[in-house]
């Protein structure tokens, strides 16, 4: 890895500062990305919401079956889970395509790359607010005990967020300059899905939990999760997120200082 | 104070084909170390600007001259602030328009009003800002009721005439124009025209790229003309 100079680190330090600060831009490009979906269907972004929801309804029998589980937890967690996931699953694929989706600004004009990345994580965001309705639907016909942990839920979606960012700016990066690495990531993605405590709960491995508490998403999934169901993440979970931001970041800033100038050129 | 000096910039343009943007190069170059440098460096590179150097003062009107493919539009990109040079240092003062793509940012399923916000914002400017131009927007780009039709229903002539005057709404101290922008008929080319000069006069530096050598000779005070990427001429006119 070739040092970073100063100056390259300041202006990467600049292009987050000014991305975040461009709070006129990115909500309104993740926003017509939303629109666009929107425009001539009736009920457009609900289709995934929909689709989403069939999928709960019809693996959450199964599933629940499968793993002899009592319904009334069973699906609120399934429920609950997939929200999260499509939420977490969804921003690492969209990093893939941030800056090569992008090329049209990043040629022409001047603009923050990380205003891009904001964008995905955004544009994620306001899919899951209408994901929500799955869980509420469910919540209907297997009423959640509320309480206050749903204090709770901004702050993990907040971290989920800051961490999308580093995530973003990496993953970006790399896909802008190695067309291989978004198809690689689709596919880890997707087993990802199997591996990650989504259907199933960690508690479910036994002595071999661990399997569970190294996967990084666990601990993303688990700070929104647990509070949604009305219980309280465990601090492990909470320490293992914060310990991924404070080492995340860093390296995405050293990645970003580097070759940051250099994204125009490859995308 | 606005001015624009560059010392020697370099713009090379990688071309990777489909092998050598996978990661298998990458990887062997790093763990192969040198046998297959040669043979993994292979990316074809174009250097689309070689060490140009020039310094632009308040009040140069700078006409860019040059074959296609000369360097003009790479040029200007550079200028706006999209590619930083390779080698070289660029200092620009001042608040830069860059007339480049008078359509950036704009959805052609939006409507026309939804547009004007879409590539104003785009174009760097705040939503007070926006609203204090828009009615304006709407007069001059003559589009009536069209104003709340999807982009895409109007005819070439009317985005032109939407762009255009959405570009020209705002005032700037660096005007980047690739080749002078004529729009609509002859009725609405008079009127884009006291636009253009409007906000032309007002700016302190224009660089334009044209082929068209006599209006730039009418025009600027600068000529600069480029040829595979190499300055071969700076001169006042």
């Amino acid at each position: 890895m070739p040092a970073v100079h100063r100056k390259e680190l300041s202006l990467a330090i600049k292009d987050l500062v000014d991305g975040v600060c461009s709070i006129y831009i990115w909500p309104m490009l993740g926003w017509q990305e939303i629109k666009q979906r929107y425009r001539r269907s009736v009920i457009g972004p609900f289709w995934l919401t929909i689709s989403y929801g069939a999928m709960v309804g019809g693996m959450g029998p199964l599933y629940g079956r499968l793993l002899q589980q009592d319904m009334s937890a069973y699906l609120p967690y399934l429920a609950t889970s997939f929200v999260i996931w499509v939420l977490l699953s969804g921003i690492i694929l969209d990093a893939c395509n941030a800056f090569i989706g992008a090329e049209g600004f990043i040629k022409q004009v001047k603009m923050p790359l990380t205003v891009h990345v904001l964008r995905v994580v955004w544009k994620n965001l306001l899919i899951m607010a209408h994901n929500l309705v799955i869980i509420v639907i469910v919540a209907f016909f297997y009423p959640p005990n509320l309480s206050w942990s749903l204090l709770l839920i901004p702050l993990g979606l907040l971290l989920i967020a800051v961490n999308g960012v580093w995530v973003g700016i990496l993953f970006g990066l790399l896909c802008a300059r190695f067309r291989d690495i978004p198809q690689m990531v689709a596919s880890l993605v997707q087993v990802a899905f199997f591996l990650t405590p989504v259907m199933w709960h960690p508690e479910m491995l036994g002595r071999k939990r661990w399997v569970a508490e190294l996967n990084p998403l666990y601990h993303f999934l688990e700070i929104v999760r647990a509070p949604m169901l009305g219980g309280i993440p465990p601090m492990s979970s909470w320490y293992a997120a914060l310990l991924i931001t404070v080492v995340g970041f860093p390296i995405t800033l050293i990645v970003f200082s580097r070759y940051r100038a250099r994204v125009p050129y490859w995308v | 104070m606005s001015r624009i000096v560059a010392d020697k910039i370099v713009v090379d343009f990688p071309i990777y084909e489909a092998s050598a943007r996978s990661m298998r190069n990458a990887l062997l170059r790093t763990t192969t170390g040198g046998v297959f440098r040669t043979d993994a460096a292979h990316h074809v590179v174009v250097r689309a600007l070689s060490e140009i150097s020039f310094e632009f003062q308040e009040g140069d009107r700078v006409g860019l001259v040059g074959h296609n493919g000369s360097g003009k539009s790479t040029l200007l990109r550079v200028l706006a602030g999209a590619y930083e040079p390779v080698s070289g240092s660029l200092e620009v003062q001042g608040r830069i328009a860059s007339m480049l793509n008078l359509w950036l940012g704009m959805n052609s399923d939006a409507t026309g009003y939804e547009n004007i916000f879409l590539r104003s914002l785009i174009m760097g400017m705040r939503p007070r800002e926006i609203a204090a131009v828009v009615d304006d927007i709407c007069e001059f780009s003559e589009l009536g009721d069209y104003i709340n039709m999807p982009l895409r229903t109007y005819s070439s002539g009317m985005q032109m005439r939407l762009g255009f005057a959405i570009s020209t709404c705002v005032s700037a101290d660096i005007i980047l124009m690739d080749e002078w922008l004529s729009v609509g008929d002859a009725a609405f080319m008079k009127k884009a025209q006291t636009r253009l000069d409007d906000m032309l006069g007002r700016a302190k530096i224009l660089v334009v790229a044209s082929h068209d050598e006599n209006m730039i000779r009418t025009t600027c005070n600068k000529l600069m003309r480029l040829d595979h990427g190499k300055m071969v001429e700076f001169t006042a006119i």
